[in-house]
C-alpha cells in the first residue's frame, strides 16, 4: 500500500485504495471523538475556574491597589512602549551580528578541538582552554572587563564604543557555549561514518566537511536555537557601558517616576520577541524527530 | 480502600476547589490606609520623643544604598556620623528623640527603596530628589538640601570649553540612571546624540576617563568631590540653573502613607530653622563653592 503524508504527519491511505471502514471502526472513532470533546470541555472549565480563583486571590490581596498602580499603570505603559521599542532595536541588531559571529567562531573552535593528529595538540589545547575559561567566567564580569577595561588601555585604533565592546564580550562568552554544542554534535557522529567516507577516498578534511559536519549541525539545531534565545536576552547587558537598550530605557523612566510599569512593558516585549523563536525551535525539533522516526539517516 | 478512578477524581476536584476557596477567604486583612489619616502638624502627642511607631520599637531604622559615596558619607560607613547625609540623619534622629545608639543603619538599593509593599526601614536617605511624580509612589520629608546639577569634562577636552547649554548639544553626555542629572540632559540640554545612562556613577566616571563620553552630569557636591579626588584631570564645566525656578531638593524617603512622615518633616523643618542644616552643610560640603552657570 502506498502512503502519503498529510499535514499532521499521519499516514493516510492513498485514494486509489478502495477501503471502506467497518461499522465497528466508525463506532470506535465516534466514541473517540466524543471522549476528546468531553476532555476539552473539562479542561476549559477547570482552566476557567483556576483563572477565576487566581484573579480573586490577587485582586483581594490587601496590597493590590498599590501594586496595580505601581506595576500596571496605563499612562506609564503608553509612555514607555515607544522608548522600549527604540531600545529593543539595539537588542535586535546585537542579536543578529553577535549571532552570526558566535556561530562562525564556535564552529572554528569546535573543529580545532576535534582535529586529529599529534601536530595539532597546541591548537586543541588552546581551544579547550578557551572554552573552559569563557564558559566559567560570569558574563557580567566579562562585560565589565571588556567594556570598561579595554578603553582604559588607550590602544590606537581600537573602538571605545560600548556597543561594539559589549558585542565582543557577548561573542567571546557565547562562542564558548556554542563551540561545546558543535563539539558534542561532531563527537556524536558514529566513527563508521568517517570510516566510510575515508574508504570512499575522501580526505580527512573532506570527510569532515561533507559527511560529519552536516550531520553534526543538523543534530544540534535545538540546543543552538536555545543558546540563541538566551543570547537575545543577554544582549541587554551591554547597557553596562551606558548604551540604552530596552531594559535600560525602562530603567530611565522607572528612576524618574518610581513606577515599575515600564519594566513590565519591557518584559512583555522580550517575551513577544522570544515566542516566535521558541515556536520555530519546537517546529524544527519536531520535524527532525519525525525524520528520525522514519529510520532515515541520523 | 479502593476508589473508582471517577470518584477519586471528583474527590480531588472538590478538595482543590475547597482549598482555593479558603485561600481566598484567608487572604490577610487589608491594613489601615494610613494615607487617609490627616497629616497634622508635629504636635507633641503624635511625635512623642523616642516613642514613635518605628519598625523596631525604641530604635530608628535608617536606610541608604551601598556603597555610600563621598561627600554624603565617609569611608562607606553611614554609622560613623561623618559626611553630610550621615550627619543630617543623626541630627534628624536626635530631634525625634533617638540618640546615636538607637539608630540602626540598613543597606537598601536605590530602586528597592521605592518598591511597593512593607518597607524594612523608617526612612531612607540617599540623595533622592523630591518631585511631584515621585510623591505618588512614596512619602517625602521636607527638603534637607537644595541641590544643583553640574557638568564635568576632562580638562583638555573640547567639552571643557563649553560656556553655554548650546555648546553641550553636540556632545556625547552621560549620567546615572534614575537621577535628575539624566533628566537635565534630556529636558534641558536636549543633545543631538542619545545620552549614555549608567547603572552607577562609578561606571560614568570610568566612561569619562576612557573617553567613551565627552562629559557627565552629576550633582554639584559630587562633582566637586570627583574633580578633587577621583578624576583629577577633569574639571567642572559649569552648573545648570534650576528648572522651573524652584530649587531641586533632596528629601528623606518614607513609605507611602507612613505614620512618621509628619514627624520627620517637622524635625527637618526645625533643623532648617535653627541653622543646624546650614552648619552641617558648611562642615561637609563647604568646598562646594559656586561653579559658572550654563545658560
Amino acid at each position: 500500500m502506498t502512503l502519503t503524508k498529510d499535514e499532521s504527519g499521519a499516514e493516510t491511505p492513498d485514494p486509489v485504495d478502495t477501503y471502506t471502514p467497518s461499522a465497528r471502526r466508525l463506532e470506535r472513532e465516534r466514541h473517540k471523538r466524543a471522549r476528546s470533546r468531553r476532555a476539552t470541555a473539562i479542561a476549559a472549565v477547570s482552566t476557567l475556574a483556576t483563572a477565576i480563583v487566581l484573579y480573586l486571590v490577587v485582586v483581594n490581596a490587601p496590597g493590590w491597589p498599590r501594586t496595580k498602580e505601581t506595576f500596571f499603570n496605563g499612562q506609564y505603559a503608553r509612555e514607555a512602549l515607544p522608548k522600549v521599542l527604540e531600545g529593543l532595536w539595539l537588542n535586535v541588531r546585537l542579536l543578529l551580528i553577535c549571532g552570526v559571529a558566535v556561530l562562525v567562531l564556535g564552529m572554528l573552535i569546535a573543529v580545532a578541538r576535534t582535529l586529529r593528529g599529534p601536530v595539532f595538540f597546541p591548537l586543541r589545547f588552546l581551544a579547550a582552554a578557551y572554552t573552559d575559561f569563557f564558559r566559567g567566567l560570569p558574563l557580567i564580569i566579562n562585560l565589565m572587563i571588556v567594556v570598561l577595561g579595554v578603553p582604559a588601555l588607550r590602544l590606537q585604533g581600537v573602538t571605545v564604543d560600548p556597543v561594539w565592546l559589549g558585542g565582543t564580550a557577548l561573542t567571546l562568552t557565547y562562542s564558548a557555549y556554542v563551540a561545546e554544542v558543535f563539539r558534542a554534535g561532531i563527537e556524536s557522529i558514529h566513527p563508521s561514518q568517517r570510516a566510510a567516507a575515508r574508504s570512499l577516498g575522501l580526505s580527512n578534511r573532506q570527510a569532515l566537511r561533507y559527511v560529519v559536519l552536516p550531520q553534526a549541525v543538523r543534530r544540534q539545531v535545538p540546543p543552538l536555537l536555545n543558546d540563541l534565545v538566551s543570547l537575545q536576552k543577554d544582549t541587554g547587558l551591554v547597557s553596562i557601558g551606558g548604551a540604552v537598550d530596552a531594559v535600560r530605557a525602562a530603567d530611565i523612566i522607572v528612576g524618574r517616576s518610581l513606577n515599575y510599569t515600564p519594566y513590565i512593558v519591557a518584559g512583555l516585549v522580550f517575551v513577544a520577541l522570544t515566542i516566535p523563536m521558541t515556536r520555530f525551535t519546537d517546529w524544527v525539533t519536531a520535524r527532525m524527530d519525525r525524520r528520525r522516526a522514519q529510520g532515515g539517516i541520523a | 480502600m479502593h476508589l473508582a478512578p471517577r470518584t477519586l477524581r471528583r474527590v480531588v476536584a472538590a478538595a482543590t476547589t475547597a482549598l482555593l476557596a479558603t485561600a481566598v477567604g484567608c487572604a490577610p486583612q487589608p491594613e489601615d490606609d494610613a494615607a487617609a489619616k490627616p497629616s497634622g502638624s508635629t504636635t507633641g502627642a503624635a511625635c512623642a520623643k523616642g516613642k514613635l511607631a518605628t519598625k523596631t520599637s525604641g530604635k530608628l531604622t535608617i536606610a541608604t544604598d551601598e556603597p555610600a559615596y563621598e561627600p554624603w558619607f565617609k569611608d562607606d560607613k553611614p554609622a560613623n556620623g561623618k559626611g553630610f547625609e550621615s550627619a543630617v540623619a543623626y541630627a534628624v534622629a536626635e530631634r525625634l528623640g533617638y540618640d546615636k545608639s538607637a539608630v540602626v543603619w540598613q543597606s537598601v538599593p536605590f530602586n528597592k527603596a521605592f518598591a511597593p509593599g512593607e518597607k524594612t526601614f523608617d526612612f531612607d536617605i540617599n540623595q533622592v530628589s523630591i518631585s511631584a511624580e515621585r510623591k505618588k509612589a512614596v512619602d517625602f520629608s521636607s527638603g534637607y538640601y537644595d541641590v544643583r546639577q553640574a557638568v564635568i569634562a576632562l580638562k583638555d577636552s573640547k567639552a571643557a570649553k563649553a560656556t553655554s547649554i548650546a555648546d553641550l548639544k553636540g556632545l556625547k553626555l552621560g549620567a546615572q540612571v534614575g537621577t535628575t542629572s539624566l533628566n537635565y540632559i534630556e529636558d534641558v540640554v536636549k543633545p543631538t546624540r542619545q545620552a549614555a545612562a549608567y547603572a552607577k556613577n562609578d561606571q560614568a566616571k570610568s566612561a569619562l576617563k576612557n573617553g567613551q563620553v565627552d562629559a557627565i552630569v552629576v550633582d554639584l557636591p559630587t562633582a566637586f568631590y570627583i574633580t578633587a579626588a577621583e578624576v583629577t584631570d577633569a574639571k567642572i564645566v559649569g552648573q545648570f540653573e534650576n528648572q522651573g525656578g524652584t530649587p531641586e531638593q533632596f528629601g528623606l524617603v518614607l513609605d507611602k502613607g507612613s505614620a512618621l512622615t509628619s514627624c520627620v518633616t517637622g524635625a527637618v523643618d526645625a533643623l532648617r530653622k535653627d541653622g543646624t542644616l546650614a552648619k552641617i552643610e558648611k562642615q561637609w560640603l563647604s568646598d562646594a563653592v559656586d561653579a559658572p552657570v550654563l545658560k
